[in-house]
């Protein structure tokens, strides 16, 4: 394996809602090209933790940097780094007034300045890579959840980024539906974009993984590779999640 | 344990069950609905035939003058000797097919908004309009001779208020439901207390403000178009309303439409317009329409800063004294004219609503 940067680097971020403390002395680095899981039980922060990575939540201490920009409250700042970062959503998040392919030529025509051309084929080559070019031009609520969550896959990639963010992408699908997305990002894993996926799928954290974190209230409790995470998790919380989730 | 064997689809069995089927259904199902059908069809006995007899059977057409209503019924000649004044107030006939061109003018417009598809273009072509139009009307360029804004009046008065008050309010609207839902303290506290102030006074009173009090602001001799200032009252009134339907808009759109939009990197402008206007204002039309509608009728309070309108103008001819007593045949007439434009823009509104529906399923 050949040596690899650090591409985002999280250090002691805290984060409160009001009172609550939901993210408490974070610290994480992600190295180019690397695939993180996250799990955890709900309410455990795993999402907000993702999602202050493209600054979708502000944190309160701490600092977060993403290819060396450091992530604070300044609207160049955020611009660059959504460049580089793209996220899919729980519940797709499509545009319901725009076709597919309008979706995903939005960004590349608006924030990139593409012309309309060029970004449709690369829009086209997208829709095809996930295997629904021939939707292009229906609405997202004539398509199934599966499709939908592919298309925003395809949304994310059309800005060709070098993060994708998961957040939780498969868990509003249908248990039918859960497969051809799982696959996509499979396939997706298989090249050097760096992934950060917070899903329960533990068969897909298996198979494609380089590291695994567990999250419990608002705080990171066990990170490990696939293997020693499943075979020999250490403490007492994450046994017990791994009980619960893996007994069925 | 059973394995069961795949089933044929049919076709839906037919609902068509007959006349007799559909009365008893929906007009004779009880004896309440009996007697609602019953009362129903003696309202319409009660009124129509009498309605029938007095606009048409005994009325008079022809004619010029008053002797040729004979027919006991309406009069519609003094319509007809008037509708020219309804039509257009006191421009000069000479230049009428100025108003008309501007009539026809739209038909082309709408036309062109049918088969372009920039909305750019589009919004320079409506400008032109517009600007074309009001030259057209008011004259001064391209050697028309100038029509003063107080010549002007009836339906054409009626129909210029209504157009370029909703027009010149919309943009208004979008800005100030913009700002109320700002994160930004100034910009939404101004929002609030102009749309609450305005939403707290009736249009009357803004329009006595905009003809009396405003006036006192500009200099001695400085002399502002009435019309004009009744269009800025107008305006400034209806934005407000149209700035709380968009809200309503606004509020119906979810929390994960503008993540998505941030998070593809999308300007805070590029969210607004490219994301969440469509859909809130898509949400918004019937209200936006209902207000529209309720504008048109409410031009018709222009006649107390001294404009004539439609309505003015039937009242102004209704007391010629060679026409005498017939002002039902002109409240009549009006309110037809009425019911047809906000009839139209009603029908508009739906189609509206059909056209941007992407909320379609498989």
């Amino acid at each position: 394996m050949k040596e690899r940067k650090e591409i985002i680097e999280i250090k002691n971020l805290n984060k409160w809602y009001g009172d609550f403390h939901v993210l408490k002395e974070v610290n994480l680095t992600v190295k180019t090209g690397e695939i993180i899981v996250v799990c955890g039980p709900s309410g455990s922060g795993k999402s907000t933790l993702i999602r202050c990575i493209n600054y979708l939540e502000q944190f309160q201490e701490g600092s977060i940097s993403v290819e060396g920009i450091d992530l604070v409250n300044d609207v160049k700042k955020i611009k660059a780094i959504r460049e580089e970062v793209a996220m899919v959503f729980q519940h797709f998040n499509l545009f319901p007034h725009l076709t597919i392919l309008d979706n995903l030529t939005l960004a590349p025509i608006w924030v990139k300045k593409m012309p309309r051309k060029e970004a449709e084929a690369m829009a086209m080559k997208y829709l095809e890579r996930v295997g629904i070019a021939n939707q292009a031009n229906k609405y997202p609520n004539q398509l199934s959840g599966g499709q939908q969550q592919r298309v925003a896959i395809a949304r994310a990639l059309c800005k060709n980024p070098k993060i994708m963010l998961f957040d939780e992408p498969t868990s509003a699908l249908d248990p039918e539906m859960v497969a051809e997305v799982l696959d996509v990002m499979i396939e997706l894993a298989k090249e050097d974009k760096t992934m950060v996926c917070v899903t329960h799928e533990m068969g897909f954290a298996k198979k494609v993984a380089d590291r695994i974190i567990f999250m419990d209230a608002g705080q990171i409790v066990e990170e490990n590779t696939p293997e020693e995470f499943f075979q020999h998790p250490e403490s007492e919380r994450l046994k017990l999640f791994l009980e619960q989730i893996l007994s069925h | 344990m059973a394995v069961y064997s795949k089933k044929e689809t049919r076709k839906a069995p037919s609902n068509v069950k007959g006349l007799t089927f559909w009365l008893r259904e929906n007009l004779f199902s009880s004896p309440f609905n009996v007697a609602l059908t019953l009362l129903g069809v003696m309202l319409l006995v009660w009124v129509i035939p009498p309605f029938v007899k007095w606009a048409y059977l005994d009325a008079n057409f022809a004619g010029s003058t008053r002797e040729d209503c004979t027919g006991g019924g309406a009069c519609w000649v003094f319509i007809r000797m008037k509708i020219d004044m309804f039509m257009y107030g006191f421009y000069p006939s000479e230049f009428r097919w100025r108003v008309n061109t501007v009539y026809g003018l739209f038909l082309v417009l709408v036309a062109a908004f049918r088969y372009l598809k920039s909305p750019v273009l589009k919004i320079v072509l409506a400008h032109v309009y517009f600007i074309a139009g009001f030259i057209l009307v008011h004259g001064g360029l391209a050697g028309l001779e100038v029509v003063p804004t107080d010549k002007w009046g009836g339906l054409m008065l009626t129909i210029m208020v209504a157009a370029v008050g909703i027009v010149s309010a919309f943009p208004l609207g979008v800005i100030l439901a913009l700002g109320r839902a700002s994160h930004l303290p100034i910009i939404r506290s101004l929002s609030v207390t102009y749309i609450e102030f305005i939403r707290g006074v009736p249009l009357i009173t803004i329009l006595f403000m905009s003809s009396v009090i405003l006036p006192l602001f500009f200099p001695e001799g400085m002399n502002f178009d009435k019309l004009l200032r009744a269009l800025i009252g107008i305006a400034m009134f209806e934005a407000a309303y149209i700035a709380e339907n968009i809200r309503g808009g606004l509020q119906s759109i979810p929390k994960g439409q503008y993540e998505a939009a941030d998070a593809i990197g999308l300007s805070y402008w590029q969210k607004m317009f490219l994301v969440i206007l469509p859909q809130a204002l898509k949400v918004a039309i019937p209200n936006l329409v209902g207000v529209s509608i309720a504008l048109f009728q409410d031009t018709t309070l222009v006649l107390i800063i001294g404009l004539f309108d439609l309505l003015a103008m039937v009242r102004l001819s209704a007391a010629d004294s060679y026409w005498l007593g017939y002002e039902t045949e002109g409240y009549v007439f009006v309110t037809f004219i009425f019911w047809f434009f906000c009839y139209m823009m009603s029908n508009f509104s739906q189609k509206l609503e059909k056209r941007f529906n992407t909320n379609l399923r498989k």
